[in-house]
């Protein structure tokens, strides 16, 4: 789901929950009515929701689990055949390349749509008309559909129709090629078509995270002689912190999950040059109906994608201001 | 919003980059829009200008090809449903959050942040057959208790933070008054918090209109299809006639934009909302 993808979530539940730890009421006493049952009925706000969740995704993901460890290929019988998917999973050229296109695209992802999104948001915490109407059109390819998206630039990216065609007509050829076609360009295609999806959001956010910072931070910096430049470095950045982190943290998690964009541009092509983790076990699952060789994919990739979870959850419950 | 910088400090750097960020997003979007009125003739020879004929007919063979008629209603019914029944459940949960004391809800919260963090293909395929043998396969309501299910604990801490700021005063007195917990929640409590409760039904409205994955796999009836996948199915078969297919995807895209640019502030909000402190 595109705005509400899973990283986007994930980061919403744990800033809410570790934020605001203890500020529950105590009830009113009211007498004469079962301790028991009216717990009861506490928790009869919470059960609907926990029931729902738990059928949807806990329990499949519980039995989704279980058939990493099975030779299961979807229709007859599974056998345990224990941690063979696994090893298999480590000698597996396609995988590995996978993992690694993962983690340049979270190193691309991490580096790029970061710093243009607080280049744009520094800038427009600066201006004094026009922020509304700026931030506005900034947050409209957020708004979209994957699949619009890869529209929109498979389109300018096509090696007859797109922008690499006609500048070709003016001379310039260096982007006349297709994009998605070639090994090399392939992946970078893709995170560029994602990160024009996702600056906006990085841009809005870290714009509301600037006009917090108190204004007489700057005057005194800029009192001192600073730059614009160094009033960013100094004032700017470690106001927003937590929200950096945040967004770091998001990042993260969705280059790692990232499979809408992948698998409608490209389909993890040419030759698995872009293949993700994600598209792999898809491929796994529904093309070669090999279930439990993608239920141990979807193992590896829970447990890659909750290491950064689980080391901003324990920080922070810890109390660490990051 | 403040301004950072001081009147002495010239803004117009500010807005020759800002502007130039401005294209880069704005562009595509208008060649997508533009694109969508030529021919597949114009396409070759005018691929990137600004149309010299506006070929209307665009839109009501990429209205009729994809079948709108169809696949808009889809789309209304699974939207509209999603967010009743997901802020049906989140609302209840969020107020028990907040305000019911409730030993372990740090463990409902531990138990939301595992399952939200489980890719979706883990266990998409044993909700497939789980679905299958409930014979919720290819229908509009499996698809929408899957959706509630994926979007509920989003919306639970959304509430969540709104019921917290909310003042304690009304509550303190009903309980005074005996009322009981349900009654406050739906006297009291609900009557107060629409912002949050449309912040929130936008957010997850929004997500499940856009969905794709999940419907591409619990709704394989072409009559049920939702607009995200007949619109998919709808490029794959008329993959070289651009002009169509753009045409569908502004179908598509405009009602988005429309209700972004009226209620933009509360989108913007909601979705905001995890990044910045309380």
């Amino acid at each position: 789901m595109a705005l509400l993808s899973q990283e986007y979530v994930l980061g919403v539940i744990m800033e809410q929950a570790s934020l605001v730890k203890d500020t529950t009421l105590a009830p009113v006493r009211q007498p004469s009515v079962n301790k028991n049952l009216r717990a009861l009925g506490r928790w009869a706000f919470v059960i609907p929701v926990l029931v729902v969740n738990s059928i949807v995704v806990i329990i499949p993901s519980i039995i989704g689990i279980a058939y990493a460890f099975t030779d299961w290929n979807g229709v007859g019988a599974a056998n345990w055949i224990g941690l063979e998917n696994f090893t298999k999973l480590f000698q597996d050229a396609i995988f590995f390349k996978a993992f690694t296109n993962n983690v340049i695209y979270t190193a691309l992802f991490l580096t790029i749509p970061i710093a243009v999104g607080l280049l744009g948001a520094y800038l427009l915490a600066g201006i004094k008309r026009g922020q509304v109407i700026y931030r506005l059109i900034y947050f409209i390819p957020y708004i979209f559909l994957s699949v619009i998206n890869t529209q929109i630039w498979r389109y300018l990216l096509h090696p007859r129709y797109g922008i690499g065609a006609t500048l070709a007509d003016y001379g310039i050829t260096f982007l006349d090629f297709p994009v998605f076609g070639r090994s090399e360009t392939a992946l970078i295609g893709i995170v560029f078509v994602d990160g024009w999806h996702w600056w906006g959001f990085l841009v809005v956010i870290y714009l509301a995270a600037m006009a917090a910072v108190d204004i007489e931070l700057y005057e005194v910096a800029r009192l001192d002689g600073a730059t614009r430049f160094q009033q960013f470095r100094f004032v700017t950045l470690p106001s927003i912190r937590s929200t950096l982190i945040f967004t770091i943290l998001i990042i993260f998690i969705g280059t790692t999950l990232v499979f809408d964009h992948v698998f409608i541009l490209t389909g993890g092509g040419p030759a698995h040059a872009s293949e993700v983790m994600a598209t792999y076990l898809y491929t796994q699952a529904f093309q070669n109906f090999d279930v439990g060789y993608a239920a141990s994919i979807g193992v590896i990739l829970a447990l890659w994608v909750s290491v950064p979870i689980m080391m901003f959850y324990i920080l922070r419950r810890r109390g660490w201001e990051i | 919003m403040k301004s950072v910088n001081q009147r002495s400090q010239s803004t117009i750097p500010n807005h020759v980059v800002l502007m130039i960020l401005l294209f880069v997003a704005l562009l595509p979007v208008l060649s997508l829009l533009m694109n969508s009125f030529k021919s597949t003739a114009e396409l070759g020879s005018n691929p990137l200008g600004i149309p010299q004929t506006w070929r209307i007919e665009n839109y009501t063979e990429a209205w009729a090809g994809g079948r709108y008629a169809t696949i808009i209603p889809n789309s209304v019914i699974i939207t509209a449903m999603t967010i009743v029944g997901t802020l049906a459940l989140a609302g209840p949960a969020a107020y028990g959050l907040a305000r019911l004391k409730l030993r372990g809800s740090d463990w409902i919260t531990f138990y939301f942040l595992v399952g939200t963090s489980v890719p979706a293909q883990l266990f998409i395929v044993p909700l497939f057959i789980m679905w299958r043998d409930l014979h919720l396969l290819n229908t509009r309501l499996g698809l929408i208790i899957i959706y509630c299910g994926l979007s509920a604990p989003f919306a639970t801490y959304l509430l969540r933070s709104y019921f917290i700021s909310l003042p304690e005063e009304f509550i303190e007195a009903a309980r005074i008054d005996g009322a009981s917990n349900l009654q406050i929640f739906l006297r009291i409590i609900m009557p107060l918090s629409y912002p949050g409760f449309l912040t929130a039904g936008l957010v997850v409205g929004l997500g499940a209109w856009n969905e794709f994955l999940f419907a591409v796999t619990f709704l394989s009836d072409p009559d049920l299809k939702p607009i995200s996948t007949g619109l998919y199915a709808f490029q794959t078969r008329f993959a070289r006639d651009w002009g169509l297919t753009n045409a569908g995807a502004v179908i598509m895209v405009l009602p988005i934009i429309i209700l972004f640019l009226f209620l933009q502030r509360r989108f913007v909000e909601g979705l905001t909302q995890g990044g910045l402190k309380a």
